[in-house]
């Protein structure tokens, strides 16, 4: 709870401004019905015309000034409660964006996706519910309490029952229903989950002709969400009933003892129907403070997920070392030591083991190995996207952890393997990768990427919209836009995770010599999988299982390495084709 | 003697007000649709009506008993009489208590049963809609109708209908006795109420403008927050983190902004309605105290009076808020009725015939074809596929292979020329019988929420989990699914994010295999097969592919290798085929591909 108040620390005057108009405004409201008893028993009896009006002219007045607290209540809450949740997502948004991919991983994008919406916006509507209601109903309901026992102690035992009893059931029935609830909406997910797979996989779903299944496995879902809700909303909405009933035998209660103190003449009239009045107030606060509580518990989740990623401990972050040295890559010489790594830190087995690798500045070095010989992994390690469990990494000779993150990623230019283009321009997206670069910097980029003729042939060129409402370039063509958008950097180290994959081979022999020819200096790391790619590379380093099993050139490779062979020759023709 | 509050967590200010936005085109419609999914439940709505009115006259009724009461029974002091007419009330309030407890009851079970059958049509009409309607509606736009319009038209029918007819019928009852009582007095609450009804239109109006400005801008800040958070690593690896937070903070502040003033006026209505009507009572409590000394107004009278004045701001809140809800609501249903409407795919010819034993011969006859009639993708292409034939079609990204893929189980209608199975056009087979016919592989590849046994048995419904296992043999996926923490019983994720691509590739062979298709279309299956693993399952595809007629698009030349024909696409046209041999002597573009391939 402590995180969630610091984000209100901004909005401390609303909060308290908010809260005294909202007791303002229940006390001017609760005085009414005493002051229409006083016009009964005092003015009307003693036909007192004056002590009507004054008194009549009391209620009014305090009735608008009951609006006009109201009213600022509104404002102030609404206030505090929009500015909390923009402070809050803030908040959320900059710890997110420091969490470190283990972070990520952990808590999966969709998650914290729905956390930063969602969930805020829940929280809005709780804290806008507190300000408004949180004080008003206890405070409508101690308020009303103090009134009729001063009215008449005895009858003010009725309310003493009441209350219990009302309680007591709203208690019982929510108990039953929550949990209902809760199923409830495990339910409506299974639905919603079956309906999301399914509009997903439409083509399998009609090429194996199985609409009627997917049917009959909807209609499970459906059934079965049907009846746990008509059994939930069944449960809550006999709320009311109940409560009308306790209210309206309290208001028999009050008629039957309060008619006879009125015959024994120790009540009036007036104060009779003034405690029907405050019964019914004492009773509604009651239900309202219990549905709010209900509707916390609901918020109790949302609130639970925001602490989470809250309170989330980052674990790659700069040392203060690092701050004070402040390298920055320059030759572009990555070292491996001995590096060990393994995901999560109770796992048993490594990921990576006895890693040690030697990549000069300027080279370029491929790693191949089979789907999950643990390649992307190794190069996540150079940016610092996870850091090694044991073992060192360094580049230009210092350990990659004395650098900043800032200035380690700032020297390496990564295209992921699942790289994505974000709405706006071309323009602006290449210019992720260094936003003060110039037009003819953007072009060579783009020329390098061999991305510069297609984007070109859009009408609008290099201003061509992306994502929603933009064209949607394939595959291929993304690959090379985010080629482009780390060249753009201007790297000293590259990073490519089999980015080229969707690119057709004559395209990728062309990047590979523009690369050759434009970005001399650059060392570069890639992964992939068609041997093609690979075979110029200075150093070719064979994976298995998360160890090095082989380096050399592709011809020393050859030579030594069986394990290469395989690979080589599974790509080969089988007969002999080249003149 | 109090109408019920209506305080469940719906009707409290919340994220988007009090305050619909949106209005259906054409509510009568809308209305008249909603029947027919109620109207087999008319004698439980006839009692539910019933009981709503059952209920709204013991409340009201019991109120005006108030007058009796006090005039004949507690002035007078006749306690034989208070007795009886107390007992008389208890009865009128515990029946009316037993009418709410059933009217409540039997609407949920009406309104989830017609929900449930809402559900059930969109979800089969989905099933029978186009791909090409899949093409042109977003996905996050279809579950939403799923999601929140459903959740719309669910809360209303649940609250909104009932709420609305007990709120209208306390309102005529409590006029009625009002007037009854003293016609003088009613003038009071004659003039702040259409008062009250003003200010809440007034609110309404200028709420609703800045709930939608509201809607707007959280709709920006929600896409701009998912779009990032998804690409979140690619942020990081371009250090791009301060640029982010600092377009997100403007996008933030500015929803700020809007969300403080759709807060405030939208949540202004219900306390101010609450507040104008606590004027009402203190007008009609001064009014009618010189009344009762200036008129001899009775003293029950004015009691009972001012207990209706209490009651009378909450029907009235009741209704423009309901009224708010159930417009919602049929906004809702006419966007859920509006994919109900889609034209499904046309049903087939009334000769259409069933395919029995399918040979596997296919035909293209100049087939010309594009998405849109203005922007053809394949131009005039014909080919032959013999049974059991391989035919590969290669070419750079965005040729059209993967559209021919689409239009050999009817996804699309092709403009002209035509397509034939067994040398029967496509159009005049039904097209169950035609997609039964093959097995389709797609690059993107999509599992289900399963173990691997149902996920690959998917293909064949009735296969026994000994043939599931063997075809899962056959394409080399066996020995991956053993080392899965429970084998063939690995429970996947939706969508089966706990393997690698690679792996996902596999089981949607292996789904095509124990299909046991006479045609087999791969799109693509093996890109992400490491080319050891795809040369383990090259026998099995082999195998897989004999004696059948097999269309085969890919990327990697090694596995058209073999292939009887292959179909060089440029731009949509042909223009090279041929075998591998003949094509390699030939020297042109598919020379050039596959020399570049292996230099």
């Amino acid at each position: 709870m402590k995180q969630f108040l610091s984000f209100f620390s901004n909005y401390k005057k609303a909060v308290i401004v908010s809260s005294i108009l909202v007791v303002a405004d229940v006390e001017f409201e609760t005085v009414q019905p005493g002051l229409m008893s006083m016009i009964v028993d005092t003015g009307v009896r003693h036909k007192d015309i004056g002590y009507i009006l004054r008194t009549g002219g009391l209620m009014i007045f305090l009735s608008l000034m009951a609006i006009a607290a109201n009213a600022g209540n509104i404002y102030y809450s609404s206030i505090a409660s929009v500015g909390f949740v923009t402070d809050l997502r803030k908040g959320l948004f900059a710890k997110i964006f420091r969490f470190s991919f283990s972070n990520i991983d952990h808590f999966t994008s969709a998650s914290l996706t729905t956390r930063l919406t969602n969930d805020a916006n829940v929280l809005q509507d709780i804290v806008m519910m507190s300000l408004r209601l949180l004080i008003r109903a206890p405070l409508m309901l101690i308020s009303a309490v103090v009134i009729a026992i001063y009215i008449n102690r005895d009858l003010a035992l009725i309310i003493a029952v009441a209350i219990p009893v009302l309680g007591g059931s709203i208690f019982f029935i929510l108990r039953r229903g929550i949990p209902l609830f809760i199923r409830m909406q495990e339910k409506m997910d299974h639905v919603n989950g079956a309906v999301q797979e399914n509009l997903m996989n439409m083509r399998i779903v009609k090429s194996f002709v199985r609409e009627t299944f997917e049917k009959t496995k909807f209609a499970r879902f459906n059934d079965d969400l049907k009846k746990i809700a008509v059994s939930a909303s069944g449960t809550v909405v006999m709320v009311m009933p109940v409560m009308m009933l306790v209210m309206n035998v309290s208001i028999v209660a009050i008629l039957w003892f309060g008619g006879r103190k009125i015959m024994a003449g120790s009540l009036q009239v007036g104060e009779l129907m003034s405690f029907i009045s405050y019964i019914t107030q004492i009773l509604m606060s009651l239900m309202m403070l219990s549905m709010t509580i209900m509707t916390f518990s609901r918020a109790s989740a949302s609130s639970g997920r925001i602490l989470e990623v809250l309170n989330a401990s980052v674990d790659i972050t700069d040392s203060p070392a690092a701050v004070g040295k402040n390298l920055t890559i320059s030759r572009g010489r990555v070292e491996f030591k001995n590096v060990f790594f393994k995901y999560h830190p109770e796992a048993k087995e490594d990921v990576l083991k006895h890693i040690t690798l030697v990549i000069e500045s300027g080279q370029t070095v491929a790693l191949i190995g089979a789907t999950g010989s643990a390649k992307s992994t190794l190069v996540q390690l150079i940016p610092r996207l996870y850091d090694v469990t044991r073992g060192v990494v360094l580049i230009d000779g210092a350990d990659i952890r004395d650098y900043t993150l800032d200035n380690l990623r700032k020297g390496i230019g990564m295209v992921l393997q699942q790289n994505e283009l974000f709405s706006g321009t071309i323009a602006q997206n290449l210019r992720w990768g260094n936003p003060r670069a110039t037009e003819a910097e953007m072009r060579a980029a783009a020329r390098d990427a061999q991305a510069d003729d297609f984007i070109e042939a859009f009408p609008d060129k290099y201003e061509t919209q992306l994502g929603r409402g933009g064209v949607n370039v394939s595959g291929g063509q993304k690959q090379r836009l985010c080629i482009a958008m780390a060249l753009l950097k201007n790297p000293a180290i590259l990073l490519l995770d089999d980015s080229t994959s969707a690119v057709d081979t004559s395209t990728e022999a062309r990047i590979r010599s523009s690369f050759r020819n434009n970005r001399k200096g650059t060392t570069i790391v890639l992964i992939a999988q068609r041997i093609s790619s690979i075979l110029s590379a200075d150093k070719i380093v064979l994976l298995d299982d998360g160890a090095i099993i082989a380096e050399g050139t592709h011809h020393e490779l050859m030579a030594s390495s069986n394990a290469y062979q395989d690979i080589f020759y599974s790509q080969q023709p089988k007969e002999k084709v080249l003149p | 003697m109090s109408s019920p509050p209506r305080l469940t967590p719906a009707g409290l200010p919340g994220r988007r007000g009090a305050v619909s936005v949106e209005k259906a085109r054409d509510s009568r419609q809308v209305i008249r649709r909603l029947w027919i999914y109620l109207h087999h439940y008319t004698s439980l709505l006839a009692l539910v009506f019933f009981l709503v009115a059952l209920n709204t006259a013991a409340t009201v009724g019991g109120s005006y008993l108030l007058r009796p009461i006090i005039n004949k029974y507690i002035l007078p002091g006749n306690w034989a009489g208070l007795t009886r007419m107390l007992f008389l009330l208890l009865g009128i309030y515990i029946a009316g208590a037993l009418a709410a407890a059933g009217q409540s009851r039997l609407m949920v079970i009406v309104a989830q049963k017609a929900v449930r059958d809402i559900r059930t049509d969109l979800f089969s009409k989905l099933q029978g809609l186009p791909i090409r309607f899949y093409d042109t509606h977003g996905y996050g736009d279809l579950m939403s109708r799923f999601t929140n319009d459903m959740d719309n038209v669910s809360d209303s029918l649940n609250n909104s209908v009932t709420q609305i007819l007990s709120s209208a019928i306390t309102l005529a009852g409590i006029l009625g006795l009002m007037l009854y009582i003293s016609p003088l007095l009613t003038l009071v609450t004659l003039v702040i109420v259409p008062l009250m009804l003003w200010v809440a239109a007034q609110i309404i109006r200028k709420s609703k403008l800045f709930v939608m400005q509201q809607q707007v801008a959280l709709g920006i800040t929600d896409a701009y927050i998912e779009e990032m958070i998804s690409g979140q690593k690619v942020v990081k690896v371009f250090s791009h983190e301060a640029d982010a937070l600092l377009a997100f903070d403007q996008l933030n502040n500015d929803l700020k902004e809007k969300s403080t003033k759709a807060q405030m006026y939208s949540g202004i209505m219900m306390p101010v309605i609450q507040n104008l009507n606590t004027i009402n009572f203190a007008l009609t409590a001064t009014v009618g105290g010189l009344l009762a000394i200036l008129r001899g107004l009775d003293i029950g009278g004015l009691a009972a009076f001012l207990q209706y004045s209490r009651q009378f701001g909450r029907p009235v809140n009741e209704i423009s808020s309901q009224f708010n809800s159930l417009q919602a609501a049929l906004a809702s249903a006419e966007r859920i009725f509006q994919v109900i409407d889609e034209i499904p795919e046309p049903p087939d010819a009334a000769d259409a015939i069933e395919l029995t034993a399918v040979k596997g011969d296919i035909l293209l006859d100049h087939v010309t074809f594009g998405y849109n009639p203005d922007k053809i993708v394949l131009k005039d292409l014909s080919l032959h596929a013999a049974p059991g034939q391989k035919i590969a079609f290669v070419g750079a990204s965005g040729a059209g292979k993967t559209t021919i893929a689409s239009l050999l189980p009817r996804f699309y209608d092709i403009q002209s020329g035509t397509i034939s199975i067994d040398q029967t056009d496509i159009k005049n087979i039904k097209r169950d019988s035609l997609r039964r016919s093959s097995a389709i592989e797609l690059q993107d590849t999509h599992l289900f929420t399963g173990t691997v046994l149902e996920n690959i048995r998917y293909g064949r419904l009735e296969a026994t989990d000994e043939q599931v296992i063997n075809a899962a043999k056959l394409v080399s996926a066996d020995s991956f699914i053993k080392r899965l923490p429970q084998g063939y019983q690995t429970i996947l994720e939706s969508d089966g994010n706990n393997l690698s691509q690679g792996q996902r590739q596999l089981l949607n062979i292996a789904r095509a295999a124990v299909a046991d298709p006479p045609i087999l279309i791969l799109d693509e299956a093996t890109s992400s097969v490491d080319s050891r693993t795809e040369e383990n399952i090259q026998t099995g595809m082999d195998q897989l592919m004999k004696g059948r007629t097999s269309i085969v698009i890919a990327h990697r030349l090694s596995t058209v290798r073999n292939a009887d024909e292959i179909l060089v696409l440029e731009g949509g046209a042909i223009v090279e085929r041929g075998n591998h041999e003949a094509l390699l002597q030939k020297k042109g573009k598919y020379y050039a591909l596959y020399t570049t391939q292996f230099d």
